[in-house]
């Protein structure tokens, strides 16, 4: 077997590999059918083209991806990513407030705050799923359903808008030329990244992901995994809260984060984790993200109308959990085995 | 005194989810003027028409140990479905109707077929689901549909007297019928019991012979017929088709279906049940209209709290009862097993 071969095969073997098939066909996809798709401009010495406009529109997407991954590897699931990021969003403009230019808590502030509530949503989540044993679909659901109220309750019922341009800085703002949305996730990823292959953690989040008595037998504090894996979980979201809430200059309780748990869910599924829980890959979540994000651009550059986005999502939702589900897979091994056997 | 104890223990959820709703009831007569007229009641019928018939198929679903999130987006597009047929293609009920109902069973029988032969989690399968029909009725119509259709309207403007000047709508007329054939399927019919078996163990169930398969399929055809038809009373409630109606519902449904004391894990609980866990929280919404300061939003709050304290409930439920069967079965344990033995070797012979 030649080295070229063994690359390849490494590849093939990866858990990216279909990501990045996906991905590539989009991006040919787009190659043939939308016009500029690829072009990349430099204004105001900021970069601009549909590409970069993936990476920044989904910031907030990869982050939540980030966060749920960690929970997903954990055999567990985060319902309410979408309703933290609302609730976060809500606290960050209701402190900033909406007179011109001046912000009535410091921005630093702000940030502490609305990440802390973020952090207590985590712990709530945690708690109920490693302390109370509840279904993580279900403990997470609770706050999925009373966590847009609380994110009213902040904002009184209101759509607050702000006017505080230093705020703005993190949705829309350019660092070196870029976007500067893309460092919080790029901090975020290799901060995920270091916390799970560099410490012994990411392997006890894939051990209590595989079986959580036996890691408990095994001297591993399997609760506080859980409860750190949606702490952080949270954690993300709230950042991507602050990044969608600034985007927008605004915060609508209804519908920052709409919606978005179920893209985060399906960018980790097609990333390559799976749903029960063990091994995990934060850069296939990452890939996941971008995927999705990508598509919905694509379909959006193509000029049909947002309503269809939806249905297309479902079907690429359906393909792909199908592609992964058990009977496929054997039936793919199988066909893979049998031409094994002819070469 | 032991006997006593046993049916205590099986019927105690229901009986705290019943207690609640009447402690409810009594606060509202008590603290608010007007509450204690009966067309209150009837409008918590009324109102939660829709809620009440998706909220007994989810029972169901959950019941066989699944869980279907699509409920909310299939009565919006059957609005928006029947918005469409009837006033843009100017059909007749008649055919609008049957067309609707039928698109529920087919989404409902696919997600289930998908659901057990793919061996996909039944929230991630019905999570597709949800965003199908929530695109396809903005493919359909991006804007509010109104019905003017005159059978509807007669229908949504029809009253029922029951007595004094209170009244019904058609609407309640059919949720009782659901209701009925609800109970009757659940506790009289061998599908209804091997809905329970699978929920309790579907690997039992299997070894037993029962139709595993067919039913699980049939649990989810039910549930997309029971939203569809949710839809259409809701289409004749709201008099207009629209995509972004009942966004969410299919948490009030689960929640309600979990208040009323089923076991989210399957296998324990009961329809009737579920209908106090809607009561519930329609009497929530009411009591917060009454109230006339608190911001709405309070409703979901609290509902999110009440769903957690009765799942909380029923682990604690749950883990007594494991360990009162854990206690039990040290004692008569021996006498059981070589029947049990024997049977589960016919089985596997047969097999």
């Amino acid at each position: 077997m030649t080295a070229q071969a063994s690359w390849w095969e490494r590849l093939r073997h990866s858990g990216l590999f279909w990501p990045l098939v996906a991905l590539a066909l989009v991006m040919l996809f787009n190659l043939l059918f939308t016009p500029n798709f690829f072009r990349l401009e430099i204004k105001d010495g900021h970069l601009f083209g549909s590409l970069v406009d993936v990476l920044n529109r989904g910031a907030p997407l990869m982050l939540m991806a980030i966060g749920l991954t960690a929970v997903i590897a954990t055999a567990g699931v985060d319902l309410s990513v979408g309703a933290v990021a609302a609730i976060c969003a809500a606290m960050a403009t209701r402190l900033v407030g909406n007179v011109t230019d001046v912000t009535s808590t410091p921005l630093p502030l702000v940030i502490v705050i609305a990440l802390g509530l973020a952090i207590l949503c985590g712990i709530w989540n945690g708690l109920l799923v490693s302390r109370a044993n509840i279904q993580p679909m279900v403990a997470t659901l609770v706050l999925m359903v009373a966590g847009r109220g609380i994110a009213q309750l902040i904002t009184d019922g209101q759509i607050i808008t702000v006017y505080y341009p230093p705020f703005f800085y993190f949705g829309a703002g350019y660092l070196l030329g870029l976007p500067f949305t893309l460092f919080i996730v790029a901090t975020v990823f290799l901060f995920a990244w270091w916390m799970t292959r560099r410490t012994a953690i990411g392997l006890f989040v894939e051990s209590v992901g595989t079986n959580a008595s036996s890691s408990f037998y095994s001297g591993i504090n399997e609760k506080n995994i859980k409860l750190l894996a949606y702490v952080f979980c949270s954690f993300c979201a709230g950042i991507a809260g602050i990044i969608i809430s600034s985007n927008v200059k605004s915060a609508d309780a209804n519908n920052v984060g709409l919606f978005m748990e179920l893209d985060a869910i399906l960018a980790v599924v097609i990333g390559g984790t799976l749903m029960s829980g063990g091994r995990f890959s934060l850069a296939g979540s990452v890939l996941g993200a971008l995927l999705i994000q990508s598509v919905t651009t694509t379909i959006y550059a193509f000029g049909v109308p947002p309503e269809v986005v939806l249905v297309v999502k479902s079907l690429v939702v359906l393909f792909v959990v199908l592609l992964y589900s058990e009977p496929v897979k054997l039936a793919l091994d199988k066909l893979a085995q049998r031409k094994g056997v002819r070469a | 005194m032991m006997r006593r104890l046993q049916i205590d223990s099986k019927y105690l959820p229901l009986l705290v989810t019943i207690a609640l709703f009447l402690g409810l009831y009594a606060f509202g007569v008590v603290q608010y003027r007007g509450f204690s007229s009966p067309q209150v009641f009837f409008n918590l019928l009324i109102d939660n028409a829709f809620l009440l018939i998706t909220s007994i198929g989810m029972t169901f679903v959950i019941l066989s140990g699944g869980i279907d999130l699509s409920v909310g987006a299939v009565i919006a597009f059957t609005t928006v479905f029947s918005a469409y047929m009837l006033e843009e293609l100017g059909l007749s009920p008649i055919i609008v109707i049957p067309t609707v109902l039928l698109f529920g069973v087919t989404l409902g029988a696919v997600m289930g077929a998908i659901i057990h032969f793919f061996k996909v989690q039944p929230f991630i399968v019905t999570l597709a689901g949800m965003f199908f029909a929530r695109g396809m009725c903005f493919v359909i119509s991006t804007d509010a549909i109104t019905i003017s259709d005159p059978f509807y309207r007669a229908l949504a403007l029809y009253r029922i007297p029951i007595f004094g000047k209170t009244f019904i709508s058609v609407n309640v007329v059919i949720v009782l019928v659901v209701l009925l054939a609800a109970l009757y399927l659940a506790h009289l019919t061998r599908f209804g019991r091997t809905v329970y078996a699978i929920g309790g163990n579907q690997q039992s169930a299997l070894l037993m012979g029962l139709p595993v398969a067919r039913t699980k399929i049939l649990v989810y055809t039910l549930n997309g017929f029971c939203s569809a038809l949710a839809g259409v009373v809701f289409s004749i409630y709201m008099l207009s088709g629209y995509g972004l109606y009942t966004n969410g519902l299919e948490l009030d449904a689960i929640a309600s279906v979990v208040i009323g004391g089923t076991m989210l894990t399957g296998g324990v609980g009961y329809v009737i049940g579920t209908v106090f866990g809607v009561l519930i929280q329609g009497l929530i919404q009411t009591i917060i209209m009454f109230q006339g300061t608190l911001n709405s939003w309070w409703t979901k709050i609290v509902v999110g709290l009440l769903t957690l304290l009765f799942i909380g409930l029923q682990s604690a439920f749950a883990s007594s009862r494991r360990t009162r069967m854990a206690a039990r079965k040290a004692q008569p344990a021996a006498k059981v097993t070589p029947g049990a033995a024997k049977l589960a070797s016919d089985v596997s012979q047969q097999g």
